[in-house]
């Protein structure tokens, strides 16, 4: 702020990082955000650019900020469980299994889990996953002038919400998952209809790749883009498919094994450089793309297994290893699981004197993701940066919380 | 490597480093000296033996005001070794400050900054310390287990009491 000019509450609330007398002649400072159709939620950049060559970036976060980590103090854990829905709101049901999984292990029963639990748990994860990336992928064409990708993508994940909607009676923020078990069993005829899904939706897939993927426009738009190199990108805590994408074959559904994922086939796809260099913004879409097919593929055997050595008996019970009281003993722990986006982790400390956490931490995948973008954004042309910015599939909720 | 062998190798180059182990934590973890903390977390990046090259989570944690200490709680990850270690610092809460991992891994830069606009705790040789998920004029560090919420900000009434309206 210069001196004389007016005193304006947001210029002492979200100040910039620059002032005017760091600028060198000819550079600018362009606002983006907080309300951007291209930020994906409420992300706000500061850029500097000289003419249209971006010289730094600042993002500024919180405008979506609810106090996740203060809420969770104060809550009993099972009363936690709709708040992490709130965090990746496309993937609730991830960040559940996530929240979910560590105090189980903290309680020290999530050896105890039955099998059909926990097949429908990957059941439902994935499904997740799917809708998760289809957003991702339907808006990243819609960020750089696609629309109908963006359409066909909403169409097919239209039937997942369905589907999960038909499970647990809300559309994106579910609280099914409880700690020790399920809300409720799939309802009848849900394993059927998994089925349907798979084989509506695996030639949708191979249209969207004919469509956007390999599309020529698109490859030119995004190949050699905001190339984010391995050890820059291991450095910068960066999980998930953006890590992938980077050239590291590193999934935690296979190096942690965690729940029944060992007894699943399915491969880790990883970034090739196939249109430009490894880690550009093409294969991080590409590397999403593969997963949404590896998706299909654990959707196929659960349904499988849901249908034949796990199938529904009248004796089954979701709830049946649903502790009455949570109140693990004095401890910390930290998990993680392998969200959409990342790695989403969860630090707890419990006194063993309450039933609510002491401290619980959320490590979420976007933040550390949006973390790295001034890096690989500095010296791109402007409108590259809209690319940059989508291709982390950000999602604001879980970077503010 | 083993949990053993990384105390005896903190051991072997700073040998009042560690102050002691936690059982009850899953990973396990060691609870080092506040003012050795960046020499111990270079010593486990750098080791090609230990390589932590991840820091998955860093965390701020108030004991309270009666016990007078902070926590910071650092969670290191190594890809190549698949090795997890926790570890632990505990700060005084009057005047909280430690210096800044930022320099060896990038992660922790808006991980302190969040540590910095939650707790308070002030991190040395932080390229950039600034709130980040709050606004620059909130007043406090709301995840202080003292901590007492403004009446107003920018005349936006927030503690709303039954009388209020």
């Amino acid at each position: 702020m210069e001196s004389g000019t007016p005193y304006s509450p947001l210029a002492a609330s979200e100040p910039l990082k620059y002032q005017e007398s760091d600028l060198k002649s000819e550079e600018m400072i362009i606002n983006v955000g907080p309300q951007h159709p291209a930020t994906h939620g409420v992300l706000r950049l500061e850029v500097i650019s000289d003419g249209e060559i971006v010289k730094d970036v600042v993002p500024h976060v919180g405008y979506l900020h609810r106090c996740f980590e203060k809420h969770a103090e104060s809550l009993a854990y099972n009363q936690v469980i709709p708040y992490t829905d709130r965090m990746d709101y496309v993937a609730a049901m991830n960040n559940e299994w996530a929240f979910v999984m560590g105090v189980e292990k903290m309680l020290g029963i999530d050896q105890e889990i039955p099998k059909r639990v926990e097949y429908i748990r990957v059941l439902v994860t994935e499904l997740n996953r799917l809708a998760s990336h289809f957003v991702s992928i339907g808006t990243y064409g819609l960020d750089i002038g696609a629309i109908t990708p963006f359409l066909w993508m909403m169409r097919d994940r239209e039937h997942i919400l369905r589907m999960l909607e038909w499970a647990s009676g809300a559309r994106m923020l579910y609280n099914y998952i409880w700690v020790g078990g399920l809300f409720y069993d799939l309802p009848v005829g849900f394993e059927e209809r998994a089925k349907e899904f798979v084989d509506y939706v695996k030639p949708k897939l191979s249209e969207v790749e004919t469509l956007l993927i390999s599309n020529k426009i698109f490859i030119e738009r995004t190949a050699n883009v905001g190339v984010l190199p391995l050890d820059l990108a291991v450095n910068y805590g960066i999980t998930g498919p953006m890590l992938r994408a980077s050239g590291l074959k590193f999934d935690l559904r296979k190096v942690d094994g965690y729940s029944v994922y060992p007894e699943i086939a399915f491969e880790v796809p990883m970034g090739k450089g196939e249109m430009g260099a490894v880690g550009d913004c093409w294969d991080r879409n590409w590397v999403r793309y593969k997963e949404c097919l590896e998706s299909v593929r654990i959707i196929e055997q659960c349904v499988e297994k849901l249908l034949g050595e796990h199938k529904r008996t009248r004796a089954f019970d979701p709830r049946e290893k649903v502790p009455k009281k949570i109140r693990p003993k004095a401890q910390d722990l930290y998990v993680r699981a392998e969200n959409p986006k990342g790695e989403l982790g969860f630090f707890f400390r419990a006194d063993g004197r309450s039933d609510q956490p002491f401290r619980c931490k959320a490590r979420g995948p976007s933040f550390s993701n949006l973390s790295v973008l001034p890096e690989i954004a500095k010296g791109c042309m402007v409108a590259d940066l809209f690319a940059i910015v989508g291709s982390l599939d950000l999602l604001m909720g879980e970077v503010d919380r | 490597m083993k949990f053993e062998q990384i105390k005896e190798l903190i051991q072997s180059e700073y040998s009042d480093a560690i102050l002691g182990e936690d059982e009850n934590s899953s990973p396990n973890a060691l609870i080092i000296k506040a003012e050795s903390l960046h020499q111990v977390c270079e010593i486990l990046h750098a080791n090609e033996n230990t390589y932590f090259d991840q820091l998955s989570c860093l965390s701020g944690i108030d004991n309270g005001a009666e016990t007078g200490t902070m926590e910071i709680v650092y969670n290191l990850y190594s890809i190549p070794h698949n090795l997890h270690l926790m570890l632990k610092v505990k700060i005084d809460r009057s005047k909280p400050s430690m210096d800044s991992v930022s320099d060896i891994w990038k992660t922790a830069d808006w991980h302190e900054r969040e540590a910095f606009d939650l707790y308070g705790i002030h991190f040395n040789n932080h390229p950039d310390l600034r709130r980040i998920l709050l606004p620059e004029d909130w007043e406090g560090f709301p995840l202080r287990k003292d901590y007492v919420e403004q009446e107003k900000y920018h005349d936006v009434i927030i503690k709303w009491k039954m009388d209020n309206n």
